[in-house]
């Protein structure tokens, strides 16, 4: 569904990703994990075409992104609050991303109808605007917006975070629906280890811009990964125990 | 702790996002500043001779006459402009500051804020003015004290202002009606004002009595904020009750209602863009400058023109202007979501004519000044949509200020809001078709000119499809630096 070739994206000479290769087939759900800085939201920023490569491309079901729109119909994505439009109401929201996605009123209702648990009685019907929202609140507006018009690849940056424990939970089993049951390309980036052992069946580690592990996710996942982040493995553990040492 | 503060606000100040402009544009609107101060100085000087030549009397008697009003419209200005201290101060909260050093430094900030030192540039000089044509030392000085306090006074009153409609609303119907009632000769308050501050002169140590009000206003405003300083009281922000609509009759035009939707709400729901459309609709007035003679420079023919161009175009100018940045705030999701560049412009631009219209009727007294004005209104509207109306969208690709929607921020001074970028690019939009109009006026007649402009808008129409290519183009490119220059809010 999606292919990486020979991706860089370079400030100042400064290579803040740089990724040779990496296919996601379609129907993956697929989590990307690394620190601050590593590039995660660079490279869902380039798969949006929302900044442009400095070398390389990616083909998000055969359309290369940087090259022609046609990826939109069937992408979507929620990376922060500047894919909300503040001085709607949620409804209003949802409606005005049903019609740009060939969705009427009915099916957007139809839809909302699946997440009245998820939302939990506090975005619908609030009189309120989407600006005046708590940040969770927000963050649940713009993930169920991703969800508007069948897409089949969604793209979500950092979706756990701000969001309450229930919520949490609730995504969690939303976003491995739609992967297994309905063949939905679902990209997820997160800190939170644990959420994205439980959710993603293949999970990708940057680390400075390079990818540093691919792992399918099994039992020992989570153990793995946090062996890699505590410092305790490869290169950077033995100076890391040496410091420990003195 | 004083050290403190001052270095936080150089910092907000020079670190600003709009302060990084060019430099020219720099150099200009220091120009202007002083381009103002000098008026103003000038003013000040002249106002005492202009006054005496005019035969009613004892200038300062007049300026005392009138002073109660020039007092008032400060506070109804102030009440509609000037900034309040409270941004910035959530992040102080609960660092170690006292409270009340917080709050003395935000009130103390307002202290040397324009809407106070402006007035100097004419009570200054109009007192120097004073001494120096033999009125008493110490008279003026009470004078000019007594004065200087009252000002002070309306600063702070608009700080308590600014927090209680309730006061505002009755204190400006109560000045409406004396000023009504004085003009129609029924009560006349300034004799009594007066009266008050032609003591100011003849007793000087009254001056007090101003300066213990202003102790006062301090005091309460002092109070009011400390007490105020919770996020959930002074500092919290007021929701409006949002309610969904829906403007179906906008649904038959497909993906140009949706858009056209969005653009209402956007209209409505927002602080900056509803201040926005008022500002336009002030363009309407401003033909009267031409139309009534009252400035000599503009009787020339292709003035008319121009007026024309400014009277139909006011929503042009202020909102077309900045076309994309008003969406900056999402502009990412729209950049992703399934829209075409084409849906996208050709909504605003459909706004744009619309409100270019709407003008044009309103612009319709204008027949009392004869046929004369109002063919230049239309051959202006004409101009405006043909022409002017791509020159907006086009050079809005280029202005990349993000505008901040949500804004509160109420003061001219906000770069964002009087952004003399954009003012530049204004000027091809209005000499070329003086140009036009001048040639068909000087080579045949004025009807001549008309058409000739009228025309050239007209011919803009027909080549909207073109147009709007090459400036989906000019978006397209830019896209990248516009989405990078939104993010960089200040």
């Amino acid at each position: 569904m999606i292919t990486t070739q020979n991706l860089t994206k370079t400030y100042n000479s400064q290579t803040v990703l740089n990724i040779k290769n990496l296919e996601i087939p379609k129907g993956q759900s697929f989590g990307l994990v690394g620190n601050n800085g590593a590039g995660k939201t660079t490279f869902f920023s380039l798969l949006l075409d929302l900044i442009q490569p400095t070398t390389g491309h990616i083909i998000n079901n055969e359309v290369q992104v940087d090259q022609s729109e046609a990826w939109k119909p069937f992408t979507s994505a929620f990376i922060d609050e500047t894919f909300l439009i503040g001085y709607l109401t949620p409804e209003e929201y949802f409606y005005f991303i049903g019609e740009l996605r060939g969705q009427n009123k009915a099916d957007v209702n139809a839809l909302l109808a699946n997440f009245q648990d998820f939302f939990h009685g506090e975005i619908l019907g609030q009189k309120k605007y989407l600006r005046d929202l708590s940040k969770g609140n927000q963050k649940k507006a713009g993930i169920v917006a991703s969800f508007i018009g069948n897409p089949e690849v969604i793209i979500l940056d950092e979706p756990f975070a701000n969001l309450d424990p229930t919520t949490q939970i609730r995504l969690k089993d939303i976003i491995r629906d739609l992967a297994s049951k309905q063949g939905v390309t679902v990209l997820v980036s997160s800190h939170d280890l644990i959420h994205v052992t439980e959710v993603c069946e293949r999970i990708v580690v940057l680390n400075k811009g390079e990818i540093v592990k691919d792992i399918v996710t099994s039992a020992e996942t989570l153990k793995e990964l946090e062996l890699f982040f505590s410092g305790n493995e490869g290169t950077e553990s033995a100076f890391s125990e040496r410091n420990t040492s003195l | 702790m004083l050290k403190h503060f001052l270095n936080l606000q150089r910092k907000s100040f020079f670190r600003a996002a709009s302060f990084k402009t060019n430099l020219i544009f720099k150099f200009f609107m220091g120009f202007m500043a002083l381009y103002f101060m000098v008026v103003f100085l000038s003013m000040g000087v002249g106002a005492f001779y202009l006054l005496e030549n005019s035969g009613l009397g004892d200038p300062l008697k007049i300026v005392n006459q009138f002073l109660i009003y020039y007092l008032a419209i400060d506070l109804a200005f102030r009440y509609a402009v000037q900034k309040m201290p409270i941004t910035n101060i959530k992040p102080l909260l609960y660092l170690p500051f006292k409270k009340a050093q917080v709050v003395r430094y935000s009130l103390g900030k307002t202290v040397v804020s324009f809407f106070n030192l402006a007035h100097a540039f004419f009570f200054v000089p109009f007192s120097i003015v004073l001494l120096i044509e033999g009125y008493s030392p110490l008279g003026v000085i009470g004078w000019h004290l007594g004065i200087m306090a009252l000002f002070y006074c309306n600063n702070f009153l608009n700080v308590l202002l600014n927090n209680k409609d309730s006061i505002l609303i009755p204190l400006a119907v109560v000045f409406a009606i004396l000023g009504i009632s004085q003009y129609y000769d029924y009560f006349d308050i300034t004799q009594y004002t007066a009266f008050f501050f032609d003591a100011l002169y003849d007793v000087p140590w009254m001056a007090i009595l101003p300066w213990a009000l202003l102790v006062g206003l301090y005091t309460a405003a002092f109070n009011y904020f400390k007490k105020h300083m919770y996020l959930d009281a002074g500092l919290a922000q007021k929701h409006a009750v949002a309610k969904t609509e829906d403007f179906t009759w906008l649904d038959r035009f497909g993906n140009l209602g949706l858009f056209l939707k969005n653009d209402i709400k956007l209209i409505k729901r927002n602080k900056r863009s509803k201040t926005t459309v008022l500002t336009s609709v002030f363009f309407l007035f401003y033909g009267l400058l031409f139309f009534t003679g009252a400035i000599e420079t503009y009787e020339g023919p292709v003035w008319k023109i121009f007026a024309g161009i400014f009277i139909s175009g006011g929503f042009l100018f202020t909102f077309g202007q900045f076309v994309p940045s008003w969406d900056s705030s999402y502009y990412p999701l729209m950049m992703s979501q399934n829209i075409r560049y084409k849906d996208y412009l050709n909504s605003k631009w459909y706004l744009i004519i619309i409100a270019t219209l709407i003008s044009t009727v309103l612009a319709s007294p204008y027949l009392y000044f004869g046929w004369g004005a109002y063919v230049a209104v239309l051959v202006g509207a004409v101009y405006n949509m043909g022409v002017n109306s791509y020159l907006v969208l086009w050079g809005g690709a280029y202005i990349k200020t993000p505008i901040d929607l949500t804004s509160n921020k109420k003061a001219f001074g906000d770069k964002q809001s009087f952004n003399l970028k954009t003012m530049l690019l204004t000027i091809p939009k209005l000499l070329l078709p003086l140009l036009i109009y001048g040639l068909g006026h000087y080579l045949l007649n004025p009807t001549a000119g008309y058409i000739f402009v009228a025309l050239t808008g007209v011919a803009g129409f027909a080549f909207k499809n073109i147009v709007f290519k090459q400036i989906e183009k000019v978006y397209k490119k830019e896209k990248y630096k516009t989405l990078l220059a939104y993010k960089q809010t200040s």
